[in-house]
């Protein structure tokens, strides 16, 4: 999405009212910057908070131009809160790669059968994916803890990275298969009148094509792993347990270690918000299922 | 799959219908074929649990008591549905997520009709923009709760004090108005979701029509109200949909603001409690299926909106 669309040329104004399009215009630009500011404001706050010393982060009015030092980020990495955030990052890597990657091992061949050589009912099936997607997690809970208890998957890193596979697989299957299906037929038929097989048509002629949407939908699935927070609570407990549960343990802490709160939030969101700019522009395309291009 | 299948026993023209069947079949299967494997994976890992959870949802079943474990019918529906606390969670979660929906999505429009436009610094606006979408939920509710709305350091209350200085109001922001302080939390993170789809849908926009109605003498309202607008629908559909789906479901948010207290657990919470520190089985199983009722109803609006979209590109 990095098409920028340039006003279209216009005739030149009438002389008496040229200057009130361009007054308007900086108006409205002015109004876009100042609200790209207040949205970004508690983020660059949350930024400078992580950098300062506890007393300086808890003080009314706030000190901007206090000095600043990587206190926050040095008790978060141990020194004060008693657990390392180490495991718990691991696992969130762990569980967020493995289950990317075991979505794309599923989603690509499903993709591949609802797109380029399309199965009857293809649209039904892809409803089906998607409809998945809609059934509150919350409602299968419990089930899923039974379950794991019974087999003694819980606290156990695998169980998660079985439902991050499951919860993202849908998506993946949309959004690659509106990629595969930007590859002209033309082009298909064409590398089969030259003689490639099926397998080296895909390798040598589809998979360059769909590379970028491939690694789209990887930092997508990534992300949505990496937030995830409801199943991580109640499945994981001390060995398989992820960041975001980790980042729980400061939700009762009445702020005394404000600056700690702010760095171990800062880590924590730091994978995701270098994947989202990476990702930035098939972003929407992933988030709205490949419904819009 | 079968392997039964011999084609080559006769000369193409003398294959019997029957023959002709086996093929398109055999065919049938190495299409599907790639298909399965993430097809079974799905039904197992998401459909099933859900059976359960419904035969569940028939049983008395409290982890504290095992000894009097039995299906009971419909008795924990009743309670599920007679019970206020689940009344008031069914009520907070529409409310929840009807203003943060509406309001982002509002938001979503405006914003992404200023970025539409080209201006110095465009791309940094968008990218700023975009930035509270991809905090991780749990540490921006984290941030939302302790650098902001904390009564005695938080930002909102720093600013108040720098403007109208010591004698400033200072409010406690979550305990006066918790509902509205996770609306806000979530508005802010949702809107950069809504602008992003409308802005997808304003960039798509018919240009030359849009042009050609200017030089009719059409004033930018008009082409707004009768141009734009009924071309943004399906995306204003599709992005309060979406929103409503996730934000039905939220639970991190209102597990770190407020930890479901003063009148803020919504339904996900509500059953998560019920299960998890009741050890209510059986109830939160019938909590479960509600839920489960009511997104059916709205995934119905949204797959015919999603695919009504699909149509279109289908037709292009």
């Amino acid at each position: 999405m990095t098409t920028t669309l340039e006003a279209p040329p216009r005739t030149a104004p009438p002389a008496a009212s040229a200057s009130r399009p361009n007054r308007t215009g900086t108006l409205l630009s002015v109004l876009a910057w100042l609200v790209g500011i207040l949205f970004i404001v508690p983020v660059l706050w949350m930024l400078l908070t992580s950098f300062h010393s506890e007393a300086d982060a808890a003080t009314n009015p706030p000190s901007l131009f206090a000095p600043l030092t990587l206190d926050g980020y040095a008790n978060f990495f141990g020194a004060q809160t008693g657990a390392s955030p180490w495991p718990p990052l691991l696992n969130s890597l762990t569980a967020s790669v493995l289950s990317t990657a075991l979505v794309l091992l599923l989603s690509i061949p499903a993709a591949y059968a609802l797109s380029i050589r399309p199965v009857r009912k293809w649209t039904d099936v892809l409803f089906f994916f998607l409809s998945t997607k809609m059934l509150p997690v919350v409602a299968g809970l419990l089930p899923v803890y039974l379950i794991a208890q019974g087999i003694g998957m819980l606290d156990n890193i695998w169980l998660l990275i079985i439902l991050y596979t499951s919860m993202n697989l849908p998506i993946a299957v949309w959004m690659m298969r509106s990629f595969l299906a930007e590859v002209p037929v033309e082009v298909l038929e064409a590398a089969s009148i030259d003689g490639c097989n099926l397998t080296r048509t895909l390798r040598t002629v589809v998979a360059p094509m769909v590379l970028p949407g491939i690694a789209a939908t990887s930092l997508i699935c990534f992300i949505f792993s990496w937030n995830e927070l409801l199943f991580a609570r109640v499945l994981t407990a001390t060995v398989a347990q992820t960041a975001p549960v980790f980042l729980t343990g400061f939700v009762t802490s009445q702020g005394l270690f404000l600056a700690t709160v702010c760095a171990a939030s800062v880590v924590v969101s730091l994978p995701v918000l270098i994947a989202g700019f990476a990702a930035q522009d098939k972003l929407v395309q992933g988030l709205s299922l490949g419904a819009i291009k | 799959m079968s392997t039964e299948v011999q084609p080559r026993t006769g000369p193409a023209w003398d294959r019997s219908a029957e023959e002709k069947a086996a093929l398109r079949r055999a065919g049938d299967w190495a299409r599907r074929a790639p298909l399965l494997p993430a097809l079974i994976f799905l039904i197992i890992v998401t459909q099933l649990p859900f059976v359960i959870t419904l035969v569940i949802s028939f049983m008395n079943w409290n982890a504290y008591y095992p000894d009097e474990r039995g299906f009971t019918g419909f008795d924990n529906y009743r309670r599920v549905l007679t019970d206020v606390n689940t009344r008031d969670s069914i009520i907070t979660t529409i409310q929840l997520t009807v203003s943060v929906v509406l309001v982002s999505l509002v938001l979503g429009l405006l914003i992404a009709l200023l970025l539409d436009r080209a201006f110095r610094g465009r791309g940094v606006v968008r990218t700023m923009m975009i930035t509270p979408f991809l905090v991780v939920p749990v540490a921006a509710a984290l941030v939302w709760k302790h650098a902001l709305y904390n009564p005695e350091y938080g930002l909102f209350n720093g600013v108040l004090t720098w403007i109208f200085g010591e004698n400033a109001p200072q409010p406690d922001w979550i305990s006066t108005m918790p509902l509205t302080a996770i609306v806000v939390s979530l508005v802010w993170q949702w809107t950069p979701f809504m602008m992003l789809i409308i802005l997808a849908g304003l960039q798509s926009k018919p240009l030359d029509v849009i042009e050609a109605a200017r030089i009719d003498g059409c004033s930018s309202w008009q082409i707004f109200r009768h141009m734009t607008l009924p071309h943004l629908r399906q995306y204003l559909e599709l992005g309060a949909l979406l929103g409503s789906i996730y934000i039905v479901q939220n639970f991190d948010a209102v597990f770190t603001i407020t930890s479901g207290g003063l009148g803020t657990a919504n339904l996900p919470y509500t059953i998560y409690q019920t299960f998890y520190n009741a050890q209510d089985y059986g109830r939160a199983s019938a909590a479960g299926v509600v839920v489960v009722i009511g997104t059916i109803v709205i995934a119905t609006f949204a797959l015919r909106t999603v695919s009504s979209l699909f149509r279109e590109e289908g037709a292009r």
